[in-house]
């Protein structure tokens, strides 16, 4: 480690917290620094008297550090690790300083002195506000090849990196009492109130350690002692207590309904090497009782011409730099303030021995205290005056004074200057919350006012200044008993809001209300005399506040502007929304631990491992991984596919059926609730058969099929298909809750209980055959559509006869941990009959052959089941089912619907593409009229030819009739067809 | 038929086992279960028949003979047997009017144990599970992260987490993420 | 994210476990054959969507699996309360309009916020 003596020649020795002999190094575009540990990369370089840290968005102005917190605007950096872990826009007065850090400026080329993009600058009376929208309207074709582009190039600030982020990222859960937002005075206060009465409390605080205003404030003395000591006490002395969690780092970014906050924890951004096991940064998500605000304040710059220069910072910032991080912003500095806090900066300055060239206030009669201790301490001060500009291309290096309303200018010397326009209450969680605010008239400022949750403000951001009242009121908050005292030394009075002297509507002036979008006072008065009267449409057309700061400095400012130009007053111009979150969000904390494996669950069969270790290819169906075809080496998909095909209809196959929805419907009214839910007839079902069954909706469309079979009287067994389960569930439950709640039936899923290996093809019962114990399989004792209990290999298990593919079929169900055992031996008895395992892509050819639809892909929402051609599926008998009425409805009954048809193309070899459109005449002149398009499209490898199902416009009147399938390369002719491709009589499956 | 052994059950997480220093992470031993409905009038004769009493207060459990019924919905129990049968037998022997269902297989469980076992948990499950609102016994349908479980709290520091089997790859998963950051 | 009390579960818990079921007490009519058109219509597809307080049913999915019934107000989302399914529609207890009434004052809307610049 290198020495202390140069962590920066602006180190004043015996100021600031950090420990003199505690070094990090870290390279700013490229050069090398030493800081101390705790610096900010701020505080850092303005200990080497770096100031000039980037480039503004628009004109390219040369910009330095205006804040010490996370309302900065300005000083906007790359930050990195290695490749992988560096982020753009951080803000360097928020990221600690890392051994290794590298940091970079942004927004600058060839170099951060040299930045050719200045030239905007030059241009800027061309790009006012509005300049874009106005600009780019003409002519229209030039958008998209020219103004498109270029805007996009020169838009956005920093680089995003393209790497895959290396970190991970945490998520908890967490429930408590009280939740308080900010760890300064106000909010140790009400967490000491609170805890003491046994309450869970979270306290929370952005900055690395509790302290709030302390950080930078030297003049507090509470109960005795230092401010910031007391606080870092009673911060150990919570942290001691069971009941009390004290989370540093950590930002409650967003207050959402009902109590309901996210919080941010940041873990490791401010270490050099973090532990492999940390997470990045944590994302707490809170539900509290009550929330306790004590959010502070932020102070605002003045807006003056040609105020944004590097050097020109807020004198709360120049404080904390000093008093926190013994760092002097520079060695003869000026002040501009409307406001007495100010004059504390340099107070705390002049006794570190940096020169203070003067203190200019707008105001003519500042407080007598301030007054008083400026003349003891040799201070100029130079009231009723103002800055009306001031000079220095990379960093300011003079101020023009002129009296208010006089003439004479003169210019002084100086190397910082510190601005003050009074403080902004912090009110964004409270807006937020829904709570309203009020204009406080007397102090220009929103404050809260009608609640809106269990909340309530405390401090600085409730307007609470006096430091006694302060703490009755955190006391008070906490609902706890008094446990601190502390006074003020002075009384804080002033501020201004809107644009200083020599600001005004008649000054050609850049004077910058939002830094980081390059906002002037002259921008908001311009969208005013374009007609934006409300402050919602003055943001939008100047973009004040629109930055990644969210206008903590800028909003006020703006507002005020606006109501001068408006003349009317500043609750009547309205205040602009905030918004979660209140500062930015990484996308690695919003999405948590959902990424890679557990992006979603993958759910796999209980036949996937061995599935795997067959060859398998897997499709994803919904959540799941279905095997998809099990290619042989050296065969494509579509080889496999074909011979998978084959060997199903001349020999058998062997299918994983296990995704199909199972629900069991179990009661006496099992029947009479299931004859409601579907469109067929099920009370004539005998125990020992099943039956396909079509659910419609109560509008008459096609919901879901299935097979549903009856193990008893009283007890079925429904399938649904694979991605309609969940809903065809909640379905049922929803009928049965609330419509017909007198039935005695209760559903419950089993689609994981049973594992499903479907049997298919001609040799399909001498395959099972062996494995099944007491039921006769024959032809004759178990036929097409029969189900019963029984034993397979020893398990007890359930065996379907039935038949997706047109061959004789069983479905073999055993309890899901049997599954992979079971599979297994079919599948070696099944092979060594010749039999192939088969994937969905074959079961869906198959299916397809026969014309077997599959609700989802042949349907849409809008079919029927007579559309479909399975109207032989709808009860004439029932005198109510779901769907009976819509499906009489005049629509539904029409001529002309579109109804599902095969269609043969001219040339057999031809494969349509699913989604085709068809049309009756590709002459037509465009837009055509469409009959339909494609559902289902395979190539058949049993019928040596492709095959299609459709949707088309009175398609079964089309019967042979020729229709055209426009690609964009050429037309193909289709007949139209039956559905039915293969063994129309359907032998084959009575087997 | 031919000669085969009755295979042996293969729980959906065999050989998993994960945790930190203050989790520990194990699929529970294989178990039956029965999803159970029934009306109010019914519940003492299947509590009978049973031999555990069936929880009628929401998000509580019982525990005897072996047995563990957990309260999910006004008619709806979790009945978990830990010598894997007989669930189904003993509710038709009730005589009374209910649905059981086997769902054994359907099921698949995790315990959670450890000093770090809530804070694990609460990486996913938006309930709050201190000691004074989910004690001892407390059990209660969820979510953990993206798929629903059933929760029991087993003892102060101890959890079981019931999930569908296909999700328990998933749940084991975030699982292991939750104790991992409840270490730290 | 909202806290629901499911009546069944007697208990608060996060919106997560629920899911919303549409407008409450809709009855599906006992003979819905027979019904028109027009009736049809106003029983399956027309809703009033009204703005403020609604009565609403919500399923606790992935709870005790119940559905139920909610008063709530649309705008400011407080839940004035939730009762069991198959309950009629029930009045709404005067201290908790009051308070649903004030707290629409604090909600932001289209009218507060950009209604005047119209």
């Amino acid at each position: 480690m290198s020495s202390s003596s140069n962590s920066g020649e602006f180190r004043i020795k015996g100021a600031g917290r950090h420990t003199p002999a505690r070094t990090a190094r870290f390279t700013f575009d490229g050069k090398s620094y030493t800081a101390l540990e705790g610096d900010t990369v701020a505080s850092a370089l303005l200990a080497h008297g770096v100031h000039l840290l980037g480039r503004s968005f628009k004109y390219h102005r040369p910009r330095g550090i205006l804040t010490s917190g996370p309302e900065e605007p300005n000083a906007l950096l790359d930050v990195s690790r290695d490749a992988a872990r560096r982020q753009p826009n951080v803000r360097a007065t928020v990221q600690e300083v890392f051994d290794g850090a590298k940091i970079a400026s942004q927004n600058r080329w060839p170099s951060l002195k040299y930045d050719i993009g200045a030239f905007n600058d030059m241009l800027s009376p061309f790009f006012a506000a509005g300049f874009y929208y106005k600009t780019f309207m003409w002519p229209r074709e030039a958008w998209h090849k020219l103004y498109e582009p270029i805007i996009r190039r020169a838009a956005g600030l920093g680089e995003a990196p393209k790497e895959a982020d290396p970190d991970h990222y945490a998520s908890r859960y967490v429930h408590c009492d009280v939740l308080i937002a900010g760890a300064g005075v106000a909010g140790l206060t009400a967490a000491l109130s609170a805890a003491a009465t046994g309450k869970k409390v979270i306290l929370v605080d952005e900055q690395p350690e509790v302290g709030g205003a302390l950080h930078f404030d030297s003049s507090t003395v509470i109960d005795g002692q230092n401010g910031f000591d007391w606080a870092q006490a009673m911060a150990a002395k919570l942290k001691a207590m069971p009941n009390v969690t004290v989370l540093t780092r950590t930002t409650v970014f967003g207050y959402y309904n009902h109590g309901f906050l996210a919080l941010v924890e940041r873990v490791t951004d401010h270490v050099a090497l973090p532990g492999r096991d940390l997470p990045r940064e944590r994302l707490w998500q809170v539900r509290a009782k009550k929330v306790v605000l004590a959010t502070g304040s932020i102070e605002r710059h003045m807006v003056f011409a040609n105020n944004d220069r590097p050097g020109i910072m807020l004198a709360s910032a120049a404080r904390s730099f000093l008093n926190h991080h013994g760092v002097a912003v520079g060695r003869n500095v000026g002040v501009y303030t409307a406001h007495d806090s100010a004059y504390e900066a340099a107070f705390d300055l002049k006794r570190a021995g940096v020169s203070i060239a003067a203190i200019v206030d707008s105001r003519s009669h500042p407080g007598d205290g301030v007054l008083a201790e400026a003349r003891a301490l040799g201070i100029d001060v130079l009231t009723g005056h103002a800055v009306t500009d001031t000079s220095g291309r990379l960093r300011i290096n003079s101020i023009t004074v002129t009296r208010n309303g006089g003439a004479n200018a003169r210019k002084i010397k100086v190397d910082a200057l510190l601005i003050s326009a009074g403080w902004t209450p912090s009110v964004h969680l409270f807006s937020q919350s829904r709570g309203k605010l009020r204009f406080d008239e007397a102090n220009q400022r929103f404050l809260p006012d009608i609640y809106a949750q269990n909340c309530i403000s405390v401090g600085a951001c409730n307007g609470t200044d006096d430091l006694a009242d302060l703490i009755d009121e955190a006391i008070a908050a906490g609902g706890g008993a008094a446990v601190v005292s502390g006074e003020n030394r002075f009384e804080w009075t002033g501020g201004m809001i809107g644009a200083a002297e020599g600001a005004g509507p008649e000054d050609a002036v850049k004077a910058f209300v939002d830094f980081q979008h390059d906002v002037t006072a002259k921008d908001i008065r311009l969208a005013v005399r374009e007609g934006m009267h409300s402050i919602e449409h003055i943001k939008r057309f100047t973009t004040n506040g629109m930055a990644s700061d969210q206008g903590k400095l800028s909003n006020m400012h703006g507002l005020a502007i606006a109501s001068e130009m408006l003349d009317r007053p500043i609750p009547q111009v309205g205040l602009t929304t905030f918004r979660a979150p209140y500062t930015p969000v990484t996308y690695g904390t919003l999405i948590a631990h959902s990424r890679g494996d557990l992006f979603d669950p993958a759910r796999k069969t209980p036949m996937h491992a061995p599935e795997a270790a067959e060859g398998a290819e897997f499709e994803d169906v919904g959540n799941w991984k279905r095997a998809w075809y099990f290619p042989k080496r050296g065969e494509d998909m579509h080889a496999a596919v074909n011979r998978e095909c084959r060997t199903v209809r001349e020999v058998g196959g062997v299918f994983d059926a296990s995704t199909l929805g199972k629900i069991e419907v179990v009661g006496p009214d099992a029947a009479k609730f299931l004859n409601l839910l579907y469109t067929n007839t099920w009370d004539t079902l005998k125990p020992g058969k099943s039956r396909y069954g079509i659910m419609t909706r109560e509008d008459g469309f096609i919901y879901d099929d299935g097979v549903v079979g009856r193990l008893a009287e009283d007890r079925f067994h429904v399938t649904t298909t694979t991605g309609g389960a969940p809903r065809v569930l909640q379905h049922m439950e929803d009928y049965l809750q609330t419509e017909f709640p007198h039935l005695n039936v209760w559903l419950t899923s089993t689609t994981e209980q049973w594992a499903v290996i479907a049997v298919q093809g001609p040799k399909a019962r001498e395959i099972i055959a062996p494995f099944i114990d007491g039921l006769d399989i024959s032809n004759e004792a178990f036929p097409h559509m029969s189900v019963a209990e029984c034993t397979i290999m020893g398990v007890p298990g359930r065996l379907f006869r039935m038949s997706f593919t047109g061959e004789l079929g069983f479905e073999v169900n055993v309890p899901a941990d049997f599954g992979a055992a079971v599979w297994k031996a079919i599948w070696e008895r099944a092979q060594s009959m010749g039999a192939c395992l088969y994937g969905t892509e074959t079961m869906h050819v198959l299916r397809a052959e026969k014309g077997y639809i599959i609700v989802g892909q042949d349907t849409d929402g809008t079919v029927t089941p007579d559309d479909s051609g399975y109207g032989w599926a709808v009860s004439k008998k029932k005198t109510d089912f779901v769907g009976i009425r819509g499906l009489k409805r005049p629509d539904l009954v029409r001529e002309g619907r579109k109804q599902l048809v095969g269609l043969f193309t001219k040339d057999p070899k031809d494969v349509l593409e699913e989604g085709a459109q068809i049309v009756a005449d590709p002459n037509q002149p465009k837009p055509m009229t469409m009959l339909g398009h494609v559902t289902s499209s395979y190539w058949s490898e049993t019928l040596g030819r492709s095959i299609a199902i459709a949707l088309v416009a009175g398609g079964r009147a089309k019967m042979g009739s020729t229709l055209y399938v426009p690609m964009a390369d050429r037309t193909i002719s289709v007949e139209v067809t039956d559905m039915v491709f293969f063994d129309k009589e359907g032998g084959r499956i009575n087997g | 038929m031919a000669d085969f052994a009755m295979p042996q059950r293969v729980l959906p997480m065999t050989g998993f086992h994960g945790g930190s220093s203050v989790v520990r992470l194990e699929p529970a031993a294989p178990a039956g279960r029965i999803s159970l409905r029934a009306k109010a009038e019914d519940v003492s004769a299947l509590s009978g028949s049973l031999g555990v009493d069936l929880p009628t207060r929401p998000k509580t459990s019982a525990s005897a003979n072996g047995r563990t019924a957990l309260w999910l919905g006004p008619d709806e129990w979790l009945v978990i047997d830990e010598s894997e049968s007989g669930l189904m037998t003993a509710a038709a022997n009730s005589g009374v009017l209910h649905s059981a269902t086997d769902v054994s297989h359907r099921n698949t469980a995790i315990l959670i144990s450890g000093p770090g076992a809530e804070a694990a948990i609460n990486t996913g499950c938006p309930q709050d599970l201190s000691l004074s609102v989910f004690p001892v016994g407390a059990c209660s349908r969820t979510l953990f992260g993206k798929v629903e479980v059933v929760l029991m709290r087993t003892g102060e520091e101890a959890f079981r987490m019931e999930v569908w089997r296909s999700f328990s790859d998933y749940a084991f998963g975030l699982l292991s993420e939750g104790a991992k950051d409840a270490a730290l | 994210m909202l806290l629901i009390h499911c009546p069944y579960c007697e208990e608060d818990r996060s919106e997560l476990e629920f899911r919303w079921a549409g407008e409450a007490h809709i009855a599906r009519p006992e003979n819905i054959a027979a019904i028109s058109d027009e009736e049809f219509a106003e029983f399956f597809f027309l809703r009033n969507n009204e703005k403020g307080l609604t009565y609403e049913r919500w399923r606790h999915i992935h709870g005790c699996g119940r559905f139920f019934n909610a008063a709530r107000d649309t705008v400011s989302d407080r839940f004035l309360m939730t009762y069991k399914a198959g309950l009629p529609k029930q009045p709404i207890p005067v201290a908790s309009k009051a308070a649903a009434i004030a707290e629409e004052k604090t909600v932001e809307t289209w009218e507060a916020t950009e209604g005047d610049a119209r």
